[in-house]
């Protein structure tokens, strides 16, 4: 099992803020949180490559905040892979057990790692006659061949094209049914559900969230989690009636009545938002005068972002486009009804 | 076009005198002098003393290099400001510094003297001359190479267990040996070419450039013009040699890879 206990550390780019992790052995860990928001900083730190100035790091009931990086025995699959250029494959792979087993033993352990990521036939091959998703696999079998107590994977999926990406998912899934604790560090929500047992969104230097993926995107605590759902109308609100919130103290919701008082958040698909250039007759609630500031169109429709007193996103399909044409700049109503809504009680 | 016409008189200026040096000079001369003794000797004993210089320093040179390279310390400004000072000072002047630091009345002279050792007039006192004034060109050269290995291989190394000696010569070593190889040469021809600090270090036993200059003071440019012509083909001979052995090795290597 891995333990971070209150992990902080400031570097001037990136900084990790009072991290607490639990990761259970042969658990399939994911790491959600934009590019460039230091993901990679928390991984570093498990592998001993950047030093905490606070807290603990556990593993197997030993604390290893301070053990040098190479007596750690976590495995690091680099997200630019860092295959070392001099060495070909065999050599990367055998890198680890140089010196400390027979020739012959060496021979099977890196034709079995190798079998294991599919690459027998890339041996003889020096790093820079590689495409991304094989160096990738180089990477991961050097790493499964000292097979360590838990596989870091930060962004393995940075490099790699539509196809090789299903290969990798279905690799990753091989690996983890093997008994292996991984954790993978990641910016793409789909690749996060389909592979996590369990997940923490990362976001300015902190775990804003975690649980298994369907509470926490069924539930999400900000909307910077619920934007990785792709839900775009996400308000924190004060509650002043069973039926009734204020947004930012000002702006009226109604909402679906509910049982106690409470904070929360008023969720809303962005299909549910009706948009009209003129002000509609039979609606009163839940209405909004604005302006349009930016569409973006997509296969099934456009997405109009409004902005009103509240910031709104509406989608509107293709089939009632016929009739009403938007553009950037346009004076609109947008509305909901209370009974779309989704609230998140807090 | 006006920038070629620049960059043309530039490399007639470094191509003019050596064309007008050897063609000077008839060829019976050149091989009379390289059957005189005291030129053949000249030119082994400045290749010897350069190399052993070059060589003896890389032991100490490439680790200083790589912590140059790859840790930051206090005062680390200030010791790379020490080490680019030889090639700053006038060479007599490091001739003076070398000569005081190996002398009798000198700590360390007395120590070598100790042990029986005077490198005064001595081909390794020579070699000191030759390593203080070439020195920072393979420091210099190999911290580049260090640095412009990316941190990632050194960490993806230790992160599969290898020691941080282990590392230093499996990935830093190797990855950086072009840069090594190259400040190698570049200080092994700066020894070759010294004269200031070495004639104030030792005048015997004469390096070639002492020779050169002690014939041209002696007896004029006719006789040390063959000196100079062929002190500069075994120069070349050798730098040529060197930078083709690095890139066969290379070749080799890509050679076996694919």
């Amino acid at each position: 099992m891995l333990q971070l206990k209150n992990i902080s550390l400031k570097l001037p780019e990136f900084s990790l803020d009072d991290i607490n992790l639990k990761i259970n052995e042969g658990e399939y860990y994911v790491i959600l949180g934009l590019s460039g928001a230091g993901k990679s900083l928390l991984l570093e730190s498990i592998a001993g490559m950047q030093q905490p100035e606070k807290g603990k790091i556990i593993l197997d009931g030993i604390d290893i905040t301070n053990v040098k990086i190479q007596h750690r025995n976590v495995g690091y699959v680099f997200q630019d892979h860092a295959v070392f250029p001099h060495m070909n494959v065999y050599h990367n792979i055998a890198y680890s057990l140089k010196g400390k087993y027979k020739k012959s033993d060496i021979h099977s352990k890196v034709l079995e790692a190798a079998a294991i990521v599919s690459i027998k036939h890339l041996l003889d091959r020096k790093p820079n006659t590689l495409s991304g998703g094989e160096l990738q696999r180089v990477a991961l079998a050097r790493t499964l061949i000292r097979d360590p107590k838990c596989i870091l994977l930060d962004e393995p999926f940075a490099s790699l094209d539509v196809q090789l990406r299903d290969d990798l998912r279905a690799l990753l899934r091989k690996l983890h049914r093997s008994g292996r604790t991984i954790v993978h560090v990641t910016h793409d929500f789909e690749e996060a559900i389909s592979l996590a047992q369990k997940i923490a969104v990362f976001h300015n230097g902190r775990i804003i969230q975690q649980g298994n993926p369907f509470e926490v995107f069924a539930n999400p605590v900000s909307e910077f989690v619920a934007r990785f759902r792709g839900i775009r109308n996400f308000f924190k609100t004060r509650m002043t009636r069973p039926d009734k919130v204020l947004y930012e103290d000002k702006v009226e919701i109604e909402i679906p009545p509910q049982q106690r008082i409470s904070n929360g958040f008023v969720m809303l698909n962005s299909r549910d938002i009706w948009v009209s250039k003129t002000k509609p007759a039979d609606r009163s609630i839940n209405l909004f005068n604005g302006q349009i500031t930016d569409i973006i169109p997509n296969f099934k429709g456009i997405e109009i972002s409004i902005e009103s007193e509240l910031k709104l996103t509406s989608f509107v399909p293709h089939s009632e486009l016929q009739h009403t044409q938007f553009r950037i700049g346009d004076k609109v109503w947008a509305a909901f009804n209370p009974e779309n809504i989704t609230f998140l009680a807090t | 076009m006006v920038l070629s016409a620049l960059g043309a008189i530039i490399l007639l200026f470094i191509i003019a005198p050596l064309a007008g040096l050897v063609f000077d000079t008839p060829l019976s001369d050149l091989f009379e002098t390289a059957r005189d003794k005291e030129v053949a000797d000249s030119i082994w004993i400045t290749l010897g003393t350069s190399f052993g210089a070059a060589f003896v320093c890389a032991f100490f040179a490439i680790p200083l290099a790589f912590v140059l390279a790859r840790k930051s310390f206090p005062g680390k400004r200030l010791i790379q400001g020490i080490i680019d000072l030889p090639i700053v000072i006038p060479h007599t002047a490091a001739g003076i510094a070398v000569l005081g630091f190996i002398s009798r009345n000198s700590v360390f002279g007395q120590f070598a003297s100790g042990l029986g050792l005077d490198f005064v007039g001595h081909p390794v006192g020579i070699s000191f001359a030759m390593a203080f004034v070439s020195i920072p060109f393979l420091i210099n050269a190999a911290r580049d190479g260090f640095s412009s290995i990316p941190l990632r291989l050194e960490q993806a190394a230790k992160n599969l267990g290898a020691s941080s000696f282990r590392v230093f010569f499996t990935i830093s070593i190797p990855l950086a040996w072009r840069h090594i190889i190259s400040g190698f040469i570049m200080m092994f021809a700066r020894g070759l070419s010294e004269f200031g600090a070495v004639v104030i270090v030792a005048y015997h036993p004469m390096i070639t450039p002492v020779l050169i200059y002690e014939r041209f003071t002696s007896f004029g440019l006719k006789y040390a013009r063959p000196v100079a012509i062929l002190f500069i083909l075994v120069s070349l001979v050798f730098f040529v040699g060197l930078r083709l052995l690095v890139k066969s090795n290379k070749t080799k290597r890509k050679k076996i890879s694919i």
